[in-house]
């Protein structure tokens, strides 16, 4: 009866030491990010108006996309377009082709992770190097991010210490974080010198301007771009923003909601190719056109990737980012991959207490909770609701339309506080897991009433 | 006066294993000179259905509920959570359903209560209290500090009152999440108790059973040094 999400959590919390760091590291960035909120008296109006903004610009995105486009070609970049994930990697492996690249130097890209590129372009022979230093722990360690802005959250320093000696030769058990980050940019700076092409995300692309915008803590987007003389831009088209007055709103709440800063390191814009370089804009669709014709869904489009709901998320928190089955874990990340595709990520439903602090930390307003609460009563007819559910749910329906029958199990209530503990307190009782049952009271406030004693 | 005729709402686990909330609300009520009337024949709201993915199955409860409470210038129930879900859910008569503490402080604008009790309690905030009916201010959220049910226990005499670290953080319960994903509702549970243990407090109070139930089960198990009572039952003690 229970869903994966359900079972790969009780598998993290069995390592209780790991669980609470995990719980109370994250914790820590969402009270970061309260401390960074409460400095701007004008959080909430700010936070509204990210929300109108993205809203008006999604729902104008055929003007938006266009005019980013026409801009972004008039400054000099070459503009693809890619209707799925297919598309997009197989234009980026043509523009490689082209410039006979065989390493890609990459820099933090959730969207590159949606189209599966690393896995598409390694099996055709290329080099891929993620360096982002999160990213490319994972990536020596074969591992997916479990978080989309702090992807290593989840792994020790100890166990960074032990694959560093194992991948890049540091000193045998030297953990210092000082001391490993030092020696991955040793081993970073060579791949970046010797990369053929850079490949970045986008945060933002500025309508107006043809301005592609990168948010990065460490610099490594910059060190990609400023050697290779090809810059691949990776962009998903709801991405864009109509003007810079726009943007300077997005660019106050992402870091504030995302690491509790007040900025990122770097904020990088793009505008046009060095001399003598190129730069491709791929704008990827996969699916973001359909979620405009859903009216359920369709605020999903206004996530700026920021992760302030898996931080403050008690679920994601306590169950890590693994115990969910699609890339993006959490409150947005429930959304999306049933938006992706239902049939494959409803495990992910139950992964909420429909508590809605993710709807009160989204620097967009978008209605996660709301949205999760919708995808349960679709599981119905989805065929997915889980048959325990359905049975109390049917069960206790059954007796609360019928008031007799319902005053009935009130007076019998009581005697299954007599039964044996071993009976009540076995496998089936996932209730008994932890918690002991609550007594039913000798008489119900119906049968004190019935018996003229509340008065 | 339109409150001195109420409708009182017991939700179905507090008829079923906290009657002596509903009994409190009762007393409370008629002392502070609103006549409840619990109509015969209420169930429950509809909402563990429908959280658990099965609204559909709640519609025949809350046009039951409609039926009995339609006459009523205000309901009030002592549960937030089905106060919110009614609100939500029932229109023109759901907007009329106050949670107990909400209609004393809003509606009835009571400036003392008679208990008296003199213990130190630890207040707990339910989700759908602070973030969907706004009995105190968010965390998340800025927003200037405040608390209805802080401010109508301090109208109670001798008690002494106080929060758990990271007040508003969700206790796990959740209706159906509780079963379907009990290790993390467990998780949760624990560590929110711990929170309430670590104030040093006699009692944990709430304006929801819901988690007081959930919560309960989990200090029970674990032996833990701590009682829990409905914030009614803290307003009307003595009487």
């Amino acid at each position: 009866m229970s869903t994966q999400h359900a079972k790969a959590a009780e598998r993290f919390i069995r390592n209780k030491a790991q669980e609470e760091w995990h719980n109370e590291t994250l914790r820590l960035v969402r009270e970061k990010r309260d401390r960074q909120a409460l400095l701007l008296p004008c959080w909430e109006q700010l936070r509204q108006l990210a929300s109108q903004i993205k809203m008006h610009t999604i729902t104008h995105l055929d003007k938006y996309i266009e005019q980013f486009a026409n801009q972004a070609e008039a400054n000099g970049a070459i503009v693809h377009w890619a209707k799925d994930a297919r598309e997009h990697n197989d234009i980026i492996y043509a523009i490689l082709g082209e410039h006979q690249v065989k390493k890609l130097v990459k820099s933090k890209s959730m969207l590159t992770e949606e189209c599966h590129l690393n896995p598409y372009l390694i099996s055709r022979g290329i080099e891929v190097v993620e360096s982002d230093l999160g990213e490319r722990i994972l990536q020596l360690m074969d591992k997916p991010p479990s978080h989309i802005v702090m992807p290593a959250i989840h792994i020790k320093r100890q166990e960074v210490g032990k694959l560093f000696e194992e991948k890049l030769h540091t000193e045998k058990g030297n953990s210092d974080p000082g001391y490993l980050t030092h020696a991955a940019r040793l081993h970073l700076r060579n791949e970046f010198l010797t990369a053929g092409a850079a490949l970045t995300g986008a945060n933002f692309g500025v309508a107006a301007t043809g301005d592609v915008v990168v948010c990065t803590n460490e610099g490594n987007a910059d060190m990609g771009t400023s050697f290779a003389k090809l810059h691949i831009v990776s962009m998903g088209i709801e991405k864009v923003t109509p003007h810079y007055q726009a943007l300077s709103v997005f660019v106050r709440l992402l870091a504030r909601s995302a690491t509790g800063q007040p900025a990122t390191t770097y904020t990088s814009h793009y505008r046009k190719p060095r001399k003598g370089c190129q730069m491709h804009i791929v704008l990827v669709d996969n699916g973001r056109s359909d979620i405009l014709g859903d009216a359920d869904h369709i605020q999903t489009l206004k996530c700026i990737r920021c992760a302030a709901c898996m931080n403050t998320c008690p679920v994601y928190r306590r169950s890590g980012g693994y115990a969910y089955t699609y890339f993006i874990p959490g409150p947005i990340g429930i959304n999306l991959g049933m938006l992706k595709s239902p049939g494959e990520y409803y495990d992910n439903v139950s992964a909420c207490s429909l508590c809605y602090s993710c709807n009160n930390v989204c620097p967009a307003k978008i209605d996660l909770a709301d949205q999760i609460y919708k995808w349960r009563q679709q599981l119905y007819s989805l065929g997915k609701a889980d048959r325990t559910k359905k049975l109390l749910s049917g069960g206790l329906r059954y007796i609360f339309t019928r008031p007799a029958l319902y005053g009935a199990a009130l007076r019998l209530a009581p005697i299954i506080n007599k039964t044996p503990r071993f009976l009540i307190y076995n496998n089936l009782n996932a209730w008994g897991k932890g918690r002991e049952l609550p007594a039913f009271a000798k008489e119900s406030f119906t049968r004190m009433q019935e018996k003229g004693k509340i008065t | 006066m339109p409150y001195t005729h109420s409708g009182l709402f017991i939700p179905c686990y507090i008829n079923a294993l906290y009657p002596e909330v509903g009994v409190a609300t009762w007393h409370l009520l008629k002392d502070l000179g609103v006549k409840p009337v619990c109509p015969a024949g209420q169930t429950c709201c509809g909402q563990p259905m429908a959280n658990a993915g099965f609204e559909r199955g709640a519609i025949p409860l809350l046009e039951e509920f409609k039926k009995r409470f339609d006459s009523f210038e205000y309901v009030i129930t002592p549960s937030a959570s089905c106060a919110v879900f009614l609100r939500e859910h029932l229109g023109r008569t759901g907007h009329r359903v106050y949670e107990l503490c909400e209609f004393l402080l809003d509606v009835l604008k009571i400036t003392g209560v008679p208990g008296r009790f003199c213990h130190k309690v630890s207040i707990h905030n339910s989700c759908h209290g602070v973030r969907k009916l706004h009995l105190s201010s968010a965390s998340e959220l800025v927003e200037p500090p405040y608390s209805k049910l802080r401010k109508i226990l301090s109208l109670v005499e001798g008690i002494e009152i106080c929060e758990p670290a990271n007040t508003d953080e969700c206790c796990g319960f959740g209706g159906m999440f509780s079963i379907e994903e009990p290790s993390v509702s467990v998780c949760m549970g624990q560590d929110k108790l711990k929170n309430h243990l670590d104030t040093g407090a006699q009692y944990i109070t709430g304006a929801d059973s819901s988690c007081l139930m959930h919560l309960q089960g989990i200090a029970q198990r674990e032996e833990a040094p701590i009682r829990f009572i409905h914030i009614a039952q803290i307003l009307a003690a003595g009487l």
